[in-house]
């Protein structure tokens, strides 16, 4: 994926008008894990929108495989997660994992059959005639998984998916995210506020700062394959998790000193 | 089984104490029966009436229930082109709610003029019209309140707009439409009831009972309210169990 030149103003032409997003450029190659992180307001949400074609840039270019954004949609290589899993009320869970497969017309057999692999891949078997009420908040986030993964997309694009569960909940959940992302050897695009979160579950992590939206470091993180508890108590896992912080503490004193400089 | 007996039990404990209430005070005060008969004399009253009650009864639920099925179908049609074509939806919403806000009962008359006062379909078009407005406001709402998340979701599948309406904005707005129809159930009683009060065949709910009031024959009148109330309970039970088995997912 190759992001050029990408801007982005909300608002239009007048005083109002917003730069959420200000000449970024970004270059991912397939399957990496790349975290998007940084304050509120810095654009890391509109920017995974933007790779996913659901909103379009006032300027530059994203392309997927070569292919313009908008072509990457219509042709269905995006996976989209996001914090609220969405799933439809009326439909059992196998049926709502089936939901873009029946959207891009896949036959009944081979539509419940996938339905029921991406199941198992995320260890709900049990679970297909269950309604969503009837699941936990993790479990949901599951099932919103394996529904995004259901069609092999080339890309996973996933927007703080994790931020409605408890710590305890995360953890597991990022476990059975790298599971999965070494299973299906997607590329993944993740946008998360956790710092830990971001270096664990990353190959690189892009650091980007507010006001307007830039990207101002791309960390690589080189801690050893595949990740699990220990990683966690990697004397380098927090050597990089103090260099990502670095990088957004840099940003924030930049910020403030340009504030101080122009008032 | 017993859990459902226990939720029931205390709303019928205060109905038997009602019933033994009103029995008791009519014979203690000495009620004159033409101002307000006793619930054993309503009792007697209705087995001796049942079979001029029934087919007058017969005759209201088919005009209710035609009326109810007319008005929501008319209903979910102009809500769908209005969904779709927002711009209608716009110029048309303000005035269904100002409508649904005023009594459309009081057309009753007029409605039974223009169709002529024996053609049932007086009736009917007035039970329509009362049972449409909610019917189509509560659709129009069910297909336009989509989470904006869930649309999303159906961008990144690149799905059509009929996709969206089907799979999306349909299953959306059922809870909406049994809400209305729920509402439309009771209404539509009222309404086939009230129009007959206006004139008609005899053989008719309404005028059974405004007949009968008019004679001073208040017990007879007091069974046909009672089968009226009956009526009301039996066609919103309806759409209770129609509701469950459309929405099979609801807890």
């Amino acid at each position: 994926m190759q992001l050029t030149d990408i801007n982005k103003t909300f608002g239009g032409r007048g005083a109002d008008a917003v730069q959420a997003l200000k000449d970024i450029n970004l270059s991912i190659t397939s399957n990496e894990f790349v975290s998007l992180i940084g304050p509120s307001g810095c654009g890391k949400s509109t920017l995974l929108r933007l790779v996913g074609d659901l909103i379009t840039p006032s300027a530059g270019d994203v392309r997927v495989n070569g292919k313009p954004a908008h072509e990457a949609r219509l042709k269905r290589e995006y996976g989209m997660v996001f914090q609220q899993a969405t799933l439809m009320d009326w439909r059992t869970i196998r049926q709502n994992i089936e939901l873009p497969l029946e959207v891009m017309a896949w036959s009944t057999d081979r539509r419940q059959a996938r339905a029921r692999q991406m199941l198992e891949l995320v260890h709900l078997g049990e679970f297909e005639r269950h309604f969503p009420w009837q699941l936990s908040g993790g479990m949901q986030q599951r099932v919103a998984i394996a529904r995004a993964l259901a069609f092999e997309p080339a890309l996973l694009l996933m927007d703080e998916p994790f931020g409605a569960l408890d710590e305890m909940t995360r953890e597991r959940m990022q476990l059975e995210v790298l599971r999965i992302w070494s299973q299906t050897r997607t590329t993944v695009i993740f946008v998360t506020h956790s710092i830990p979160e971001a270096v664990f579950l990353s190959t690189r992590v892009v650091v980007m700062s507010a006001r307007p939206g830039r990207i101002s470091a791309i960390i690589d993180v080189d801690l050893p394959q595949p990740r699990n508890f220990e990683t966690r108590e990697d004397p380098r896992f927090f050597e990089k998790i103090t260099e990502v912080r670095e990088a957004l503490r840099r940003d924030e004193a930049r910020g403030v000193a340009l504030r101080a400089a122009t008032s | 089984m017993n859990q459902r007996l226990e939720r029931w039990l205390p709303a019928l404990a205060v109905f038997v104490i009602v019933l033994v209430a009103w029995e008791g005070l009519v014979g203690a005060f000495h009620i004159q029966r033409f101002l307000l008969p006793a619930p054993s004399l309503i009792w007697t009253t209705f087995w001796r009436v049942l079979p001029d009650l029934a087919l007058a009864t017969g005759y209201t639920a088919g005009n209710a229930i035609g009326g109810l099925v007319l008005g929501a179908a008319l209903g979910v049609l102009v809500a769908l082109a209005t969904a779709r074509w927002t711009v209608i939806n716009e110029g048309l919403m303000p005035f269904a709610v100002a409508v649904n806000a005023m009594p459309i009962i009081a057309l009753a008359p007029i409605l039974n003029q223009w169709f002529g006062l024996q053609n049932p379909f007086s009736k009917i078009s007035v039970v329509a019209l009362l049972v449409f407005f909610p019917v189509m406001i509560n659709m129009v709402r069910g297909l336009t309140q989509v989470s904006p998340a869930a649309l999303e979701l159906f961008r990144s599948y690149a799905a059509n707009e009929f996709i969206v309406l089907g799979q999306l904005r349909l299953p959306n707005s059922l809870p909406y439409l049994f809400s209305a129809l729920k509402v439309g159930a009771s209404l539509s009683v009222i309404a086939a009831v009230v129009s007959e009060y206006f004139g008609g065949t005899q053989r008719a709910l309404g005028q059974f009972i405004s007949q009968r009031a008019g004679l001073f024959n208040f017990p007879e009148a007091w069974a046909g309210i009672v089968v009226a109330c009956l009526l009301g309970l039996g066609l919103y039970g309806i759409v209770v169990a129609v509701e469950r088995a459309a929405m099979p997912w609801r807890r």
